[in-house]
């Protein structure tokens, strides 16, 4: 593999991998506090359309990342008034919301931009470019090293070396401030953390809201950087990838990370691999590559290798006794 | 804590699931409206188009089909405790399942044999799909939710690798299987009509309606009327309890998801055997989560269920319809509707349930008052 083709492959990784990450990050925050979030996918996709929309109208990249974390939000505060407030079934909240989004950001795109659901084309005000470009152009020429990390590393966008900078944030906040510690004991002995004093509630609605926050982001990039426009479902099951990843990372934001980086290589090696034919093993199945994230966390959850320790409390609602 | 009030059985099994369907109505009325639909020209053409003529009926019951046998499979496994949200890939390989049966057997055999064949492979790869899940949940502790979800995107990955590789027509650029012979068949309603001499307009509308009422009544006597199924039912409502009572609960969620598994396998008969005749990829199409919806609003019994299929069939089939009869109106509205009904009847079941329980006692202390 040559220096070009490597810092290709190191690219793509990356790229597929901030959504992963973003949304991975989300996830691992509610369920360190306890809740279950199997909506992530459709916060990701309603974020996504509200970006895309709020994008084409206004022109303006602040106004869109805002609405896009407004829904985000909004979305994580009726999971907490479901769940945590009224005790409703976590998993089946996380459905409801992933085909509600479904539905909602089809019926609202063909309405409002009528094109098929898909939403124009956002201008380039509200589109992201490299974050480095000329630094990027400057390394290219280094002998050796050179075109992979300029193809590899400098040219991407804010969000790619955000995810980054925000999985050291997850990290710092929940092992080293008292919010964090908080947080994951409510996730693993939601009675302790009552009787310290601090409202379970309240951790879990801000764990929710800190959430929806990210999930928000992972839905602005595939809008603002990924792709050129809003496509219905075109979070394409990332959603439920992130919660393999985090799975697979134990519920911490380092392995979470690890984790989406491996799945996102993976994912870049198989568009990478389509229709390639490799000597001895002819057609390569890129099916088989694109299933081994799943795969790996059925084996992983399996306890296989490893162990895949989920917060204790994680799923069940806290009652007070009174 | 306040001591949840126990509601009148009329009000658990009716009132509730129709306050809960009328919640998730109103929402998708003011969706409507934002997006400039009358609501109740709507409502007015879905019902027409999904119950206003023969092919319209048909239709709905089509629907209603495949969504009998999702809906079965999420509550034989919430019976067990569990919640089963792989519908969809064992649905998908239960597809597998027809498409294998039919392509090497139905150039030989006759239909009367070749149709329990096709109905007895869809079970067993749903089945199997779904014992994996469950018995990774019983032996070594995975988490069935998160394993189910996964070996959707997993029976996606096979079912796509298989149709572009050795089950794929040569010569067929779509990745679907050859045609299956005659005798695989599921015949439709206007076939068997025909043949008595009634004319019936041509719809995908076969004969695994029938098929679906037969797992429905069969579902209800497992469950309720046998003693394996009570024992299904107490590992699913008292664990402990049942442990105490001798039931060995490994058994008994390897059990409720295989059937689970058979059941959501049984779309296939529906949509392979009886419409598309081949296999394609992408033949389920969210029924699997159409599933969980029809198990809530039917209250995850085999009566509601087949009403609330029903329900279903006729809002995806007016929903198809109305795509037609009102510019700009999108059949996706019909997938929102289903995420709020699952938001309001599942979710959110707890936010109506007790509202009307404080009513109920307030009621009741009334007349002692007085």
């Amino acid at each position: 593999m040559d220096e070009v083709t490597l810092g290709t492959v190191l690219a793509s990784t990356l790229r597929v991998s901030t959504p992963l990450i973003l949304c991975a990050l989300a996830g691992t925050l509610s369920e360190r506090s306890g809740v279950i979030d199997l909506g992530l996918e459709g916060k990701m996709l309603l974020a996504a359309f509200a970006a895309a929309s709020t994008g084409v109208v206004s022109g303006s990249l602040v106004l869109a990342l805002l609405v896009a974390m407004l829904v985000g939000v909004a979305l994580s505060m009726l999971h907490g008034y479901a769940c945590v407030s009224h005790r409703g079934d976590q998993v089946v909240l996380g459905m409801a919301i992933t085909m509600t989004a479904a539905g909602l950001t089809v019926v609202l795109g063909i309405a409002w931009f009528k094109q098929g659901g898909q939403t124009p084309p956002l201008p380039d005000a509200v589109r992201l470019g490299p974050l480095f470009p000329g630094l990027m152009e400057a390394v290219k020429g280094v002998a050796l090293v050179g075109p992979v990390v300029a193809l590899g590393l400098l040219g991407h966008d804010a969000f790619v070396y955000a995810a980054f900078a925000l999985v050291a944030l997850v990290w710092w906040l929940l092992y080293r401030t008292r919010f964090g510690l908080r947080l994951r004991a409510t996730g693993e002995n939601p009675a302790m953390v009552d009787a310290a004093g601090v409202s379970v509630l309240k951790m879990r609605y801000q764990a929710l809201a800190l959430n929806g926050v990210l999930s928000a982001l992972a839905g602005a990039y595939l809008v603002m950087a990924q792709n050129p426009s809003f496509i219905p479902n075109m979070t394409a099951g990332r959603g439920y990838m992130a919660l393999a990843a985090m799975i697979f990372g134990k519920w911490h934001p380092l392995g979470a990370l690890a984790a989406c980086l491996l799945f996102g290589f993976l994912e870049a090696v198989a568009i990478r691999l389509q229709g390639v034919t490799v000597a001895g093993i002819g057609q390569v199945p890129v099916q088989a590559i694109q299933a081994l994230p799943y795969l790996m966390t059925v084996v992983l959850l399996a306890g296989f290798i490893g162990r895949a320790n989920a917060p204790k409390a994680l799923g069940t609602p806290y009652i007070k006794e009174r | 804590m306040t001591q949840p009030v126990e509601l009148p059985r009329w009000m658990d099994l009716a009132l509730l699931p129709a306050i809960n369907l009328g919640l998730a109505l109103l929402v998708s009325a003011i969706v409507l409206v934002i997006v400039g639909h009358d609501p109740g020209q709507v409502l007015g053409l879905l019902i027409k188009g999904a119950f206003g003529s023969r092919a319209g009926l048909s239709y709905t019951l089509y629907y209603a089909t495949t969504f009998v046998f999702t809906g079965l499979a999420v509550a034989v496994a919430f019976h067990g405790g569990l919640f089963n949200i792989g519908g969809e890939g064992q649905a998908m390989m239960g597809g597998l399942g027809v498409a294998l049966a039919a392509l090497a057997f139905a150039e030989r055999l006759p239909a009367w044999v070749m149709l329990p064949l096709l109905v007895g492979a869809a079970m067993l790869f749903g089945m199997l799909w779904a014992a994996v899940p469950a018995a990774l949940q019983a032996w070594r502790g995975s988490h069935i939710v998160i394993t189910t979800i996964m070996f959707n995107s997993l029976a996606a990955a096979l079912l796509g690798y298989l149709l572009v590789g050795v089950l794929k027509e040569p010569g067929n650029m779509a990745p679907e299987t050859r045609a299956f012979a005659d005798s695989a068949r599921v015949p439709g309603l206007h076939e068997l009509l025909g043949w008595f001499g009634v004319d019936w307009p041509k719809t995908p509308l076969n004969l695994s309606a029938l098929l679906a009422l037969a797992a429905a009544v069969g579902v209800y006597l497992a469950l309720w009327k046998s003693q394996p199924g009570y024992a299904l039912r107490a590992v699913g409502f008292a664990p402990e309890a049942a442990r105490y009572a001798g039931i060995a609960p490994r058994v008994q969620i390897l059990r409720s998801m295989m059937l689970s598994g058979a059941l959501a396998g049984l779309v296939a008969v529906n949509e392979i055997a009886g419409v598309q005749g081949r296999l394609l990829a992408e033949f389920v199409a969210g029924a699997g989560f159409a599933g969980i919806a029809v198990a809530l609003i039917g209250r995850n019994h085999p009566t509601g269920i087949v009403l609330a299929a029903i329900l279903f069939g006729a809002l995806y089939q007016g929903g198809a319809e109305l795509a037609f009869e009102i510019q700009g109106f999108s059949r996706e509205m019909v997938f929102t509707l289903q995420g709020l009904i699952v938001l309001f009847a599942g979710a959110m079941a707890q936010v109506a349930a007790p509202a009307l329980g404080r009513l109920v006692k307030a009621l009741r202390r009334e007349p002692a008052h007085g």
